[in-house]
């Protein structure tokens, strides 16, 4: 019923018997040297999308580099790297584009070699429907029954099953019938919504625009023509409305809105809108575009919203439907397929990208790996390169999120490594957890900076790390006075002072030095709410903790402080006969004797006791707090403070 | 000829949009490389259409190899004066000095020098993180394989073999001081589909697409265009008048032209759609030996 026509670009608006339908976004992949790449070059060939000089071209290289003899290798039309080329084997995602006059085609063509699995998952996060290939010779391989599963994860619902080289099976019905059934028995549980097994041979066109005489048994529809007609949208646009906030458009103060994408639903100007993560509401006011406003806007569009109130509204926020909310918990449970070279290490961190939200995250416990030929449950402890787990993590915030099985868009996430920067991970939320998940958070008429305004403030922590005897609660008594003399509203935490109360019930073994600091750090945070400039006063030897309490707090709330006073002078003072207890042996895990110290990478300010005195160094930290706006300004009170 | 944008078209523009603001939210110096030609203005177009009611938050960057047309440079300007963008133009004075031209040096050197450097020179002079190029996948074949964010190393080299996995829409933006990111919104459009949008945006074009008596001399089986006297003439060359046009835009004497009778966009798309060769036919660049263009990807070109 197809032609292949001499045009190498054939009109979209000539006449066609069926209606036109929405782009496909597919995927070819299976094992190695099954025929992927030859399948695609065959398809641009037979439609007449190699232009004369790229034929030419390939004519070329095929004597060079080709597998075929004399005959043309279609392979080597999409194999586009050198090193591919030389070697015959795709080591990446190519993407290649096809047109016919009823549908256009965004082609992923995935490696099929093993070591190149995160590939193949890249190429099927952006596909509606997945083209196994399969060598008629050979069966169902590992790798087949890998693919399969990867496909089902990533949520791609239309599988074509394609039996390659049928030509080298001499056309054997019986053969074919036994793959399609080992495949169905296999697939079954993977849960597609529709899975057509075509015979085909790439290398000789069979049943690829047009149905063959060679295979006479075969009733079913050609390659090409089951991918023009098959209908794989999900309609979107149904679903409850997610509106990930991108950036915020201020081009004057009069305008302010939400520049974004709709990932799911439909909103009109007058629908009621929330926040997910402060569960503030508002009504659309407009839906602005450079064309011209307009009355709805659906998944896939990109546009601007205004609101009628004037919310607190950053990029990686959620607008949602109201009666039909994301969860929002900063704890839960996913599917991550790994990426990276460097393992998956529970408890380390790793930046969470979620829609258009980055926050820190850690891996808290991997329950189990995922056998990759038929995602069984299998024990495991860490994760390597194009393995798959299901583990729990936990964010430094809330994060507003689906599952991902209801929504590709609000449900997926990558980890990303913060040393390297690597794409670590591709993670498919499957739940929340605790029972934080579905307890909206009561958004509150009166914000922070409310009540940090009426004591003409902003909130704070400062943050005195250092070696036990360094001055630090010297220094932060100095700056407390000084800032109360200022007229602004302080409060004090010290850590022996803590450990006599909130913390009595913890002593100092790892874990309990870590949760002691946790919970100084979510007092502290409560104390920012309340408007507050809270003071810290707390050895807190280790980098990562201290990161922990930055990563509570609002960007630029941090400031921390390194009282950098030499061990040996800390000896020296011991003003609470410490040091000599710890080296005698008397005290376990004492800082700086028998446990190491972390000084800061880059703090906000360092006080060396060498060159300044303990009111000199208050005296420096309150100024910066005047420069960077956290206290007001008072030039009457002079330099001359001492109280 | 405005003409209703078509559903394909509206999702292609959706994610182009999605690609442009994703940028802005999270770099701090981004750049759009302007290069004049059809898939800079649909770029361009896009950029306006992102961020309206603002104006794109970013400037435009030229790296003038001082050898295209004329025509060009004049629709350079006015399309950043009608933007109302800043217009920033590069010249690699020392490639110049050096005395580099595609006549006297070859087409390898010429482009080595004014435009992968040249590039270089300005992404480094202004200190930008991420430029906007407007190549598409469907134009070479390394091209297919690129990321939309491709990432470069200080020294402004693209690894093909250790590019960054992308995900569904989760682009990884993050890159160490001095590294930076080349960022392609137009990486899934195909040429066809570059021409349809413009048809049915009304976006303005350069008018050396269209056909018109130009003069020129066939050399090497390709038609070069006389724009200035800068080309010399060889031995029995002698410019006549044709009525040619370009597909593509590039260098002038690099850039071979097509014998067409298309002076309207209609005309012009029909012939596009009747072609059987590839536009990069007409770059004389690419010809050297297939996968010359991976090679100048990995020394830095866009």
């Amino acid at each position: 019923m197809l032609e292949a026509t001499s045009s190498a670009l054939r009109d979209p608006e000539e006449p066609s018997d069926g209606p036109v339908l929405p782009t496909l976004r597919f995927l070819t992949c299976g094992s190695v040297d099954d025929g992927k790449s030859t399948l695609i070059g065959r398809l641009l060939y037979e439609q007449s999308l190699i232009y004369d000089d790229q034929l030419a071209a390939l004519e070329r290289d095929s004597r060079k580099h080709g597998t075929d003899g004399d005959n043309i290798d279609f392979a080597l039309l999409v194999d586009g790297l050198e090193a591919e080329r030389e070697q015959g084997i795709t080591i990446d995602v190519a993407y290649r584009y096809v047109s016919t006059p009823r549908r256009s085609f965004i082609i992923a063509d995935t490696p099929g070699h093993e070591q190149y699995t995160r590939n193949m998952a890249t190429g099927a996060s952006s596909a509606d429907l997945a083209v196994l290939l399969v060598d008629a010779r050979k069966g169902l391989l590992t790798q087949t029954c890998r693919h399969a599963a990867i496909v089902s994860l990533t949520g791609i619902r239309h599988v074509v099953l394609a039996i390659n080289k049928i030509d080298l099976t001499g056309y054997d019905q019986a053969g074919f019938a036994k793959i399609v059934a080992d495949f169905e028995a296999f697939a079954a549980p993977l849960g597609f919504a529709s899975l057509t097994a075509i015979p085909i041979s790439a290398r000789h066109g069979v049943n690829i625009s047009e149905r063959s005489e060679k295979t006479p048994w075969y009733h079913g529809p050609a390659l090409l023509e089951h991918l023009e007609t098959i209908d794989v949208e999900r309609d979107n646009s149904t679903q409850p409305f997610r509106f990930p906030v991108q950036w915020v458009n201020r081009p004057d103060l009069d305008f302010r809105g939400y520049s974004g994408t709709v990932a799911s639903g439909t909103v009109r100007p007058g629908d009621e809108v929330v926040v997910a993560k402060s569960g503030r509401t508002s009504r659309v006011a407009r839906i602005v575009t450079y064309d011209g406003d307009r009355d709805s806007a659906s998944a896939g569009d990109a546009v601007t919203l205004t609101l009628d109130d004037e919310l607190d509204i950053a990029r990686g926020d959620v607008l949602c439907d109201p009666k039909d909310r994301p969860e929002v918990s900063d704890q839960f449970a996913a599917h991550l397929v790994w990426m990276s070279d460097d393992k998956l290490l529970p408890g380390r961190s790793y930046l969470l990208k979620l829609g258009t939200r980055t926050v820190p995250v850690t891996i808290t416990e991997l329950k189990h790996r995922l056998d990759p030929s038929t995602l069984g449950e299998r024990p495991g402890k860490s994760l390597s390169l194009n393995e798959v787990g299901f583990c729990t993590l936990a964010a430094t915030t809330p994060c507003a999120f689906d599952p991902y099985k209801t929504n590709h868009t609000t449900g997926a996430f990558i980890l990303i490594d913060r040393i390297t920067n690597a794409t670590a991970a591709a993670g498919m939320i499957a739940f929340g957890l605790r029972r934080a998940t579905n307890i909206h958070r009561q958004g509150l008429n009166v914000a922070k900076l409310d009540r940090a305004r009426i004591k003409h403030q902003k909130p704070a922590v400062l943050w005195f790390t250092g070696l036990s005897g360094s001055g630090k609660s010297t220094i932060a008594n100095l700056v407390e006075s000084r800032l109360y003399a200022h007229g602004a509203h302080t409060v004090l935490l010290d850590g022996d002072n803590v450990r006599h109360g909130l913390n009595k019930d913890l002593g100092f073994t790892d874990v309990d030095r870590v949760e002691n600091i946790r919970r100084v750090g979510e007092v502290a945070k409560l104390m920012t709410d309340a408007g507050l400039v809270v003071l810290c006063s707390f050895i807190s030897p280790f980098r990562a903790e201290r990161r922990l309490v930055r990563e509570l707090l609002d960007e630029g709330e941090f400031i921390e402080i390194f009282v950098d006073t030499p061990l040996e002078e800390c000896i020296a003072r011991d003003p609470k006969g410490l040091y000599k207890k710890a080296i005698a042996g008397e005290i376990e895990n004492f800082t700086g004797i028998s446990q190491a110290y972390e000084p800061p990478e880059s703090p906000e300010l360092v006080v060396s006791r060498n060159s300044e005195t303990a009111e000199q160094a208050a005296a420096r930290i309150v100024k910066l707090l005047i420069e960077k706006g956290f206290v007001d300004h008072i030039d009457e009170l002079g330099d001359d403070w001492s109280i | 000829m405005i003409l209703s944008v078509s559903p394909h078209l509206r999702r292609l523009e959706a994610e182009s949009i999605f690609i442009l603001r994703e940028v802005v939210a999270e770099f701090e110096r981004p750049v759009m490389l302007y290069s004049i030609g059809k898939d800079s203005s649909v770029m361009l177009h896009l950029a306006l259409k992102a961020f309206y009611p603002s104006k794109p938050p970013f400037p435009l960057l030229h790296v003038d190899t001082t050898w295209k047309f004329r025509e060009m440079i004049a629709f350079r300007d006015e399309a950043a004066e009608r933007a109302g963008m800043e217009l920033l133009v590069h010249v690699n004075e020392d490639g110049l000095r050096r005395g580099i031209s595609p006549v006297a040096s070859g087409s390898n050197v010429h482009t080595q020098v004014m435009k992968t450097e040249g590039l270089r020179q300005a992404l480094e002079r202004w200190r930008f993180d991420a430029a906007f190029g407007g190549a598409r996948r469907d134009e070479e074949k390394s091209r297919a394989k690129e990321r939309i964010f491709s990432h470069r190393s200080a020294s402004h080299a693209w690894d093909p073999r250790n590019q960054r996995p992308e995900l569904w829409r989760l682009f990884n933006t993050r890159i160490r001081p001095g590294e930076s990111m080349r960022v392609f919104p137009l990486s899934n459009w195909t040429e066809l589909d570059v021409w349809d949008y413009i048809a049915a945006e009304g976006i303005p074009v350069v008018p050396l697409y269209f056909s018109k008596e130009r003069p020129v001399v066939e050399r090497d089986g390709a038609l070069i265009m006389v724009d200035d006297d800068r080309l010399p003439l060889r031995p029995g060359e002698e410019p006549r008048m044709e009525k040619i046009r370009f597909r593509t835009l590039g260098c002038y004497p690099l850039t071979g032209a097509i014998r067409s009778q298309a002076e309207t966009l209609p005309e012009m798309i029909a012939e596009m759609r009747a072609s059987t060769t590839s536009e990069r036919e007409g770059r004389l660049i690419d010809h050297d030996e297939s996968g010359s263009m991976e090679k100048k990807k990995r020394e830095g070109y866009f």
